[in-house]
Order: structure tokens, then C-alpha cells, then sequence
């Protein structure tokens, strides 16, 4: 739906090469500014003319916003490395290559080359009607039109729904929530850290956010403890063509495993729900058990209790089961292999 | 219904500005969309600086040369090279990240011009399919490649594959077929003619080893 236009509607550029500036001139602005980091999300808005920010604050050359540091047997992500950078970084590859093989299914090489961890992990939703800027719900307007008889709603949610109905498109939330990370904000009042999976804001709580970045706030980096390093991990994205596209469904998940039963798992989804999805009944009722065919099964049979389909996304349900269960039992070889 | 106004729960105390009136704030803007809107915004805030945008003079390091432009604070690098300096090998189809003819490297990485802003690249060096050949005039081995194995049909989609193959080799110079497959894989040729083009970005990349021994 996508509208093509001559160029983005004018705005003022502002490029401060410190965190501190960039918080400045975002407090000055407040509500008139927009964050800019790799652009991979914020230029359809800006081409298609649904926001028009009278300021841009481009965090490209904020160079302390970016890179990877060793961080208390963990390492420290900036928040404007690029996804290439993560899935390329050795400590990444050898402690938490769960993460570099989310980032890896992301969109394609180009994007990968410029898209940020921290853009990737807050950017919008990507409900066509929202982008092309119809009055729904989540744009402060009083209607959802994917969830009508007729509404378009293949990718939509079949968990968490109230209103809005569209799922958090990022590859890379359930693998960060999975590994246990931590996200650092700096506010107004301050630097804040929380957990990953409290990083995002479903429409029960607030309908217009998809996090908690207030206007002003930055997202400074991720942090991703030592807890998992080097455990087994299970990443697996479906979605329609190999390149491009978001996901359908994603499954990320982290286990101890001694003695032949799983010691410590975390699992998420995400293109789920509003919000990446961490399955913590699932996590809780394969504990203790064998990482298994059957308690794969019965991993996969819990995780989509409750489950609400829409008109055109059922199949949703057997494919979320499907993944969660290759992703605590492991996935068979075919016969034929 | 109505929106629940008050934060739930936990929330944090912070800036009163609610994301539903910097929502409503921000569309507003957008509802009225036309050519003649493009230089004419009213502006809506206090905030709003009185001049939107302008162009400033920039130079730019393109194919190894500093080219001077004014470019729009807006402005994308696709349309800086294609109708600024009158490098129009880069193509602009989707204009959306989404088709890859528009690839150039950046400091010898792919990236689609579309999607990036001239302001930000002004300390990069820029390479476009105008730049691959050698100051010379001899053409890099992707290009002669192209000629030896006649690798595309319309050749619409041509620079933008050579750019991310040749940023591509950078990093592996000695790929499998798959490799290179997934190395351009984020563009698109509208004629699908994918095989020969493989063939010839492996032809090209064995003439690139052949020089690099030579
Ligand atoms: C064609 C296409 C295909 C895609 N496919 C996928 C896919 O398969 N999987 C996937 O996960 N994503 C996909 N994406 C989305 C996009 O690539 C990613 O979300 C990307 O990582 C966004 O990062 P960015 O740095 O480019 O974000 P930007 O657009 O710069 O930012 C995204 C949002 O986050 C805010 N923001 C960014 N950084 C900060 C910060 N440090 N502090 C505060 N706010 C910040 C911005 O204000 C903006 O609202 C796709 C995008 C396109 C165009």
C-alpha cells in the first residue's frame, strides 16, 4: 500500500555526536522530533507521509551508541550497532549465536548492513492499515479495520489481542528475551534498565506505544548476561519468501540441559501478539523433564491454549505449536534424510 | 472505546507528553497530503522551526572524486547521485528497501540508496557502478563477466547486483554458488533470469581471484 511520492516532506536534520546532545535536542523538541538510527523502519513513514516530524535526530554519529564490550561475562550491544555487526561479532558467534542467528533472518542483506538492534527491537507494527495511516486504534482512532469479516489479517494476532490486532514484527525480541537481556534507556530522569520482555507495551496497557520509550527517551544499548552462554539454543522464523520478509511466527529459544532433563529454559515468540510472547507456563511445565519428542509435544499443545484465531490466521495456531515443540524437543530428521 | 488516559499501573512518572497526543500531533501533520503541501506546512508547534529543512551545500566522496551539491536535509542518496550529480547508473525502482537496484557501497559495504539520507554519509566513501571501473577505463571483472556471459536480460536491475556482489566479495572472495546466492540476495531481477546471473557473478568472481594472483 505503499504510496509513492516525489521525496519525504522537509524536515531539519539535527546529527549531535554525543548521547547527551542527542538527548538535549530531543528534550527541546520533544513531541516535534523523531529518533533516527538505521531509518529501516522510520523511512515509510516519513516517504509515505503518515508522520511528518518537524526534526530528525539522526543517532548515526553517536559513536558511543555503538559497538560490542565484553559486560560482566556477558556482553554489552550499543544500541546503533547494525545487525550485520551482531551476526558477524566472534563473542556473539560463540557464547550467544542464538541472537546472530535471529538477526541473520532479518529482511535482507542491505538492511542488515544499516538496521539497528536497537531499531529492530523498537519498531512499529506493521499492520497495513495502520501504516497507510487509517484512523485505527492504535493511530488514536476509534476503529480496527483488520478485524472485520473482510479485514486482512493473515499476519495477524492470534494471542493478546484488545482492539488492535497487530503483531510485533521483530526477529530479534524473542531471541533477546530468550538469552534473558536487559535494556538500557536513558530518560529525562535518568538511566533505566529492564528486562527485555517488560521493554514492550501491548494495547491492554497503552494502545498507541509499542514500548516504553516516552518522546526524549533513548535506547542506549542491551545488555545480555552470562547466564546462557554457550547453552543449546533453537531459533526457527516462517515466513512467506526467504528474503524480506517478516515473520509469521518466530521461536527463540535457551536450555540448560544435565543429567538428560532440561535444568533452565526461556522460550518466546513473537509475531504472535502485540507484544514477543515469553511462554512462561511452557517454560515451567517442561522444566525437569527430558529435551524430548514428547515433551516437544506437550511443550507445543500448551503454548497455544487460549489461542484466538481470525478470520484468515488459524493456521497460526498448528505452525506456533509445531515451532514451539521443534524448539524444546528438537526437530527430527525426515526419513528420507 | 475509549482509551484508558491514565498510565497503567508501574508505569513510569515521566515526561507528561502522552505518545497518543505525539501520535495525534504527528498525523495531523500528514492528513493533507499534496505536491503544493510539500514547501507550504503552516507551522503546527512553537517548536517548529520557522524554516523546514533547506538545502546545504555538501561534498560527498563519490567514485574516489569530491563532488560539491546542495542536497535536501531530506534528501536521499539515490536521488543526490541520480539527479544531483548525474550518476544515474544507480537506479530507483521501490524507493521502499524492498528491490535492491538502487545498491551502492559505503565505505565498500552494500547498503540501498533509497533508504539513506545524503546528510549522513558525508564522511563515507560512496561507490556506484559508475565508480567500478578503473580510472582507466578498464572494467572490473563483474563487468567483464557480464559482457563474456551476456548475464542479463533488460539489465534494469544490473548495477544494483554488481554493487552488492562486488561489496559482497569484499567479504568472502571465493564463495560456493549458495553463497553468493545469499550474498545477493536482497535484490531483485524482474526478468528472473537468477541463473545467469550467478553464473556470471561466479565468472566475475573467479576473473577478480585470477587478477588479484596475476
Ligand atoms: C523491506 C523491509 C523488510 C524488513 N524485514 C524485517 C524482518 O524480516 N524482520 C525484522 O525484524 N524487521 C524487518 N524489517 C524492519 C527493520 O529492518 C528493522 O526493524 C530494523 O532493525 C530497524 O532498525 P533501524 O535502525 O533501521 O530503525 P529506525 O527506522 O531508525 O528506527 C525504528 C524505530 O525505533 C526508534 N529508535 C531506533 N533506535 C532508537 C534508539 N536508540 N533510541 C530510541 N529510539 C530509537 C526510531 O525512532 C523508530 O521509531 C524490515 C524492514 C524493511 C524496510
Amino acid at each position: 500500500m505503499a504510496v509513492v511520492r516525489d521525496i519525504m516532506a522537509p524536515f531539519d536534520l539535527l546529527q549531535p555526536s554525543t548521547a547527551a546532545e542527542a538527548q538535549r535536542l530531543l528534550a527541546r523538541y520533544g513531541a516535534d522530533a523523531w529518533v533516527l538510527a538505521g531509518g529501516m523502519d522510520s523511512f515509510d513513514w516519513l516517504k509515505d507521509r503518515i508522520k511528518k516530524p518537524a526534526v530528525v535526530v539522526d543517532l548515526s554519529g553517536v559513536t558511543e551508541l555503538r559497538g560490542i564490550r565484553p559486560w560482566n561475562g556477558g556482553l554489552e550491544i550499543g544500541a546503533m550497532t547494525t545487525l550485520a555487526e551482531v551476526a558477524n561479532h566472534p563473542g556473539v558467534q560463540k557464547n550467544f549465536s542464538l541472537l546472530a542467528d535471529a538477526v541473520r533472518h532479518v529482511a535482507s542483506p542491505q538492511i542488515r548492513n544499516q538496521a539497528t538492534l536497537g531499531g529492530n527491537v523498537s519498531q512499529d507494527v506493521r499492520c497495513w492499515y495502520y501504516r497507510a495511516g487509517w484512523p485505527c486504534y492504535r493511530a488514536a482512532g476509534e476503529t480496527c479495520f483488520a478485524d472485520t469479516p473482510v479485514g486482512r489479517n493473515r499476519e495477524h494476532a492470534i494471542f493478546g489481542a484488545d482492539r488492535c490486532v497487530a503483531v510485533h514484527p521483530s526477529d530479534s525480541a524473542p531471541a533477546l528475551i530468550a538469552l534473558g537481556a536487559q535494556f538500557v534507556l536513558r530518560t529525562a530522569s535518568g538511566e533505566r534498565v529492564i528486562e527485555a520482555e517488560d521493554y514492550f507495551v501491548g494495547p491492554n496497557r497503552e494502545i498507541t506505544r509499542i514500548n516504553l520509550l516516552q518522546p526524549g527517551d533513548l535506547l542506549a544499548s542491551i545488555r545480555i548476561p552470562s547466564d546462557f552462554a554457550g547453552a543449546r539454543f533453537y531459533f526457527e522464523k516462517v515466513r512467506d519468501r526467504n528474503v524480506w520478509d517478516f515473520p509469521l511466527l518466530n521461536v527463540a529459544s535457551a536450555m540448560r540441559v544435565s543429567g538428560g532433563v532440561i535444568q533452565s529454559v526461556r522460550l518466546a515468540v513473537n509475531a504472535a501478539a502485540p507484544t514477543p510472547l515469553r511462554l512462561r507456563r511452557v517454560e515451567a511445565a517442561v522444566a525437569g523433564k527430558p529435551p524430548d519428542a514428547s515433551t516437544g509435544a506437550m511443550a507445543g499443545e500448551l503454548a497455544v491454549q487460549g489461542a484466538v484465531p481470525l478470520q484468515f490466521n488459524a493456521f497460526k495456531i498448528p505452525l506456533m505449536r509445531n515451532l514451539v515443540k521443534r524448539a524444546i524437543g528438537g526437530v527430527e530428521k525426515a526419513v528420507w534424510a | 472505546m475509549p482509551e484508558p488516559e491514565a498510565p497503567p499501573p508501574g508505569a513510569s512518572a515521566g515526561p507528561a507528553l502522552s505518545r497518543r497526543k505525539f501520535i495525534l500531533g504527528v498525523i495531523a501533520g500528514g492528513a493533507v497530503v499534496s505536491a503544493a503541501s510539500y514547501r507550504l506546512l503552516a507551522p503546527r508547534a512553537a517548536s517548529r522551526p520557522a524554516l523546514l529543512g533547506g538545502e546545504r551545500l555538501l561534498t560527498l566522496r563519490v567514485n574516489g572524486r569530491l563532488r560539491r551539491a546542495e542536497v535536501a536535509q531530506q534528501e536521499t542518496l539515490a536521488w543526490t547521485l541520480r539527479y544531483k550529480l548525474g550518476l544515474t547508473g544507480t537506479k530507483l525502482a521501490c524507493d521502499r528497501a524492498e528491490c535492491g537496484s538502487c545498491t551502492v557501497l559505503l565505505d565498500d559495504v552494500p547498503h540501498y540508496a533509497c533508504s539513506v539520507l545524503t546528510h549522513t554519509v558525508r564522511n563515507r566513501a560512496v561507490t556506484t557502478v559508475e565508480g567500478l571501473a578503473a580510472p582507466d577505463g578498464k572494467l572490473h571483472p563483474l563487468q567483464q563477466a557480464v559482457i563474456a556471459e551476456q548475464g542479463f536480460q533488460c539489465a534494469f536491475c544490473m548495477s544494483g547486483f554488481l554493487m552488492a556482489a562486488a561489496g559482497f566479495l569484499k567479504t568472502n572472495p571465493n564463495p560456493t554458488r549458495t553463497e553468493m546466492a545469499h550474498g545477493v540476495s536482497g535484490n531483485l531481477c524482474r526478468c528472473q533470469d537468477y541463473s545467469k546471473i550467478l553464473d556470471t557473478l561466479m565468472h566475475g568472481a573467479e576473473l577478480m581471484r585470477k587478477g588479484a594472483q596475476a
